[in-house]
């Protein structure tokens, strides 16, 4: 396993192995199903969960309708409360911002919150390049750096581990890191995090810079919000001298009040809690209190955009909570490193291919990575249509169009590949609208339906590699209805 | 009451059993049903798997074919047995209307297909809500399960309707399908794009269907049920599929072969 998702294959090929892998679908079946059930009832428990997501899709539309006054407004009420604003196109500008301010303390070590926003522009890798150790200090996270893994879900990126694979990494690797894994580890939980803590706690104390990202941005008061299980995170937001958070720009709200509606649907479809354990939430500095010097970096890296597009803006609108995750079949049993991106499942499936583009294999497959069941927009708590987006990617895919690329309008050809099937699409179309036709057709199919063979050649191989086909019926209902006069003359 | 069917390209050439199930039901419940020969296909294949334009002349067929008999009043509603379809129909047809005037076509797309969207049900809730039956005096003496398909539960939000429908079956044993909610894992082109996860979903499905101890495994869309039963012959479980038109139309006097 590589660190890195470049180069991956397309999502048939990469979930062709994952299917086959008993154990990854075990544990990733047990964990979805657990926290599936779990999610369902925390919603169920509030009578007002339709209305606070209608109110969570209003506020996040809102703002991102008025995104570049909001943004403007948070650059102020952050500089006024003694923070810096840096401001980041890409990935590499973001990385290369955040190692400049790490060089600037004279530190070559950082600990981190869990962050989806640093992992999307790889900044620990750049770091490593550059000479600088960066410490996952999430228990998960931990888990995937120690293993030189890939996460594989937005919440519980070492989903696809079970408790043995774990203690394995730690005896192995923890050693490597910093303070090594106790003599004679087993695989409870407690004894597991309770080597997690020790190994940990050295770097909260020594470590003098911290990195975050953060779930919500307040306009108004310049406040940022991190909610989270374990308060490793705390400890990286309060302990170090200098904090550094990497947040994308669609993560901001306009009012303090806003944060009531998303401090209640963040929890309840993430961890399935009422309330999340911590809500650390810090603005600018303050003298002899956490950090003395602060730094936001906002991150576009195809943000806006995706922003340009009507239908795909939707996607902006996600809390990362991993509920479309945990529900989603296809997820379930493809696993999370079969999207190609630290944005798995169905959110990831319609986000990666709007911030990266659609031109590589992994992007062009990933609108196709869904059988359209919809359970994924039952549960998002933001009301993201994730099937439309998907339904309109793949257009995208298939028949190119134009697109905004760095803020510039593209126009994109369809993506090779599809040739046959655009084919296919086309003649289908002529038959549907010449009803005459497709009766030949059909009649042809029923008279030689005894030399029907059982398995299907070039595309329709994968379907009789598993399934049987139906029998083609002797005669298709438009006859019968003929030769009958609608059933009147059935005995005929 | 006077409908005409929208019997679905699937069901039309791979599954006439089923239309023939929806003439008899209707007819025996006292509906007059009209079958418009130049009817073909929704456009759905081509519309989930990117081909929007390509599924725009196919929407205009479908309200070229049976719009002109609701402007007449020939049929007072359009009734197809699959909820895929219908929720193409409904839901899927204003959204290629929006998405035509969005790009500057104007309006003549939505206009066209606005009388025939309101006025296509799928066949359990045209029973349910339309004529107001649950109790169609069928007999069915067999053990069944009902896979909730997911157009039909999420798009359409058919609800408990088929079931209201099973249950009034005389002799018929409703048994639960544990994980019902769960797509089957077919979705149209899906099943193909993706073979290995859709089989995976398709095992799990049947695995669950079998843990029943039903003989039937009943929905109201033949689509997933070609898939279901597909993988159930190939697995040789000792089930079957059956479109829900089938179980409602037998009767006693008439029992489904």
């Amino acid at each position: 396993m590589s660190g890195t998702f470049v180069g991956m294959p397309a999502f048939p090929k990469a979930a062709h192995d994952a299917v086959r892998n008993t154990t990854l679908r075990a544990n990733l079946r047990h964990a979805t199903h657990t926290i599936r059930d779990k999610r369902a009832r925390a919603v169920a428990e509030l009578d007002d969960w339709a209305q606070l997501r209608e109110a969570g899709k209003q506020i996040k539309d809102h703002t991102l309708r008025h995104l570049e006054h909001y943004l403007v407004q948070l650059e102020e009420s952050v500089t006024a409360a003694g923070g810096t604003v840096h401001w980041a196109a890409d990935a590499d500008e973001a990385n290369r911002i955040v190692t400049r301010l790490v060089r600037d303390t004279g530190e070559s070590e950082v600990v981190k919150v869990k962050s989806m926003a640093t992992q999307e522009i790889g900044l620990n890798e750049h770091l490593e390049a550059e000479g600088i150790h960066a410490y996952e200090t999430d228990l998960a996270e931990l888990i995937v750096q120690l293993g030189d893994d890939r996460p594989s879900h937005i919440l519980v990126p070492a989903i696809h581990r079970n408790r043995g694979e774990i203690r394995d990494i730690f005896e192995k690797e923890m050693g490597r890191w910093g303070r090594p894994a106790p003599d004679g580890l087993s695989d409870t939980p407690a004894e597991l995090a309770e080597a997690a803590r020790l190994h940990l706690r050295e770097k909260f104390l020594r470590a003098k810079v911290g990195v975050s990202g953060a779930n919500f941005m307040v306009a108004e008061t310049g406040t940022l919000v991190v909610v989270e299980s374990e308060g490793n995170g705390r400890m990286c937001l309060t302990l170090p001298e200098t904090l550094i958070s990497v947040v994308g720009i669609e993560k901001i709200v306009p009012t303090w009040r806003d944060l009531e509606v998303f401090l209640q649907t963040l929890p309840r479809s993430s961890t399935a809690e009422r309330m999340n354990p911590y809500t650390s939430m810090w603005t600018g500095t303050s003298d002899g209190d956490g950090p003395q010097t602060f730094h936001l970096v906002l991150i576009d890296n195809g943000r806006t955009d995706t922003l340009a597009d009507e239908v795909g803006r939707q996607a902006l609108r996600c809390i990362r909570c991993s509920a479309c995750l945990n529900v989603c079949p296809v997820y379930e049993r493809a696993g999370g490193h079969a999207y190609g991106s630290v944005y798995p499942g169905p959110i990831g499936a319609i986000l990666s291919p709007q911030l990266r583009g659609t031109t590589s294999d992994i992007d062009a497959s990933l609108p196709y990575a869904s059988s359209l069941c919809g359970a994924c927009y039952e549960v998002c708590p933001v009301a993201i249509d994730i099937p439309e987006v998907l339904v309109h990617l793949r257009e995208r895919v298939v028949q190119g169009g134009e697109v905004t690329r760095r803020g510039a309008k593209v126009t994109l050809k369809p993506a090779k590949g599809h040739a046959a099937e655009r084919a296919a699409m086309r003649a289908a179309r002529w038959a549907f609208t010449h009803p005459a036709a497709l009766a030949t057709g059909q009649r042809l199919a029923s008279r030689t339906r005894r030399f029907h063979p059982r398995t299907l050649p070039g595309p329709g191989r994968a379907w009789t590699a598993t399934r049987d086909l139906p029998a083609i019926p002797a005669e298709p209902f438009r006859d019968w209805w003929q030769r009958t006069d609608g059933g009147k003359d059935a005995g005929k | 009451m006077r409908v005409a069917l929208f019997l679905t390209c699937v069901n039309d050439t791979l599954y006439p059993d089923t239309g023939r199930a929806v003439v008899k039901l209707l007819t025996r419940l006292g509906v007059e049903v009209d079958f418009p020969a130049a009817q073909t296909c929704c456009g759905q294949p081509h519309y989930n798997t990117g081909y929007r334009r390509e599924a725009e002349p196919l929407a205009r067929h479908y309200s070229d074919v049976f719009g002109p008999g609701l402007a007449s009043s020939d049929y007072d509603a359009i009734i197809t047995p699959s909820g895929s379809c219908a929720a193409m129909v409904r839901e899927l047809y204003p959204r290629m209307g929006e998405r035509a005037r969005a790009e500057g076509r104007g309006d003549r797309l939505a206009a066209t297909l606005a009388p025939v969207i309101p006025k296509t049900y799928e066949l359990t809730e045209f029973l349910v809500d339309v004529l107001g039956v649950t109790d169609v005096g069928a007999h069915y003496p067999h053990k069944v399960t009902y896979h909730p398909t997911c157009h039909g539960l999420r798009s359409l939000g058919l609800g408990d309707r088929p079931t209201q429908l099973l249950r009034a079956v005389k002799g018929l044993e409703l048994v639960e399908l544990p994980g019902a909610q769960e797509c089957c894992g077919f979705g149209g082109t899906f099943a193909v794009k993706n073979s290995d996860v859709s089989a995976a979903m398709g095992t799990d499905k049947v695995r669950n269907a079998e843990s029943t101890g039903a003989d039937i495994l009943c929905a109201a869309d033949n689509s997933c049920l070609m898939h279901i039963g597909g993988t159930m012959s190939r697995l040789k479980v000792g089930m079957r599929p059956v479109h829900i038109a089938e179980i409602l139309a037998s009767t006693e006097e008439d029992p489904l072969s």
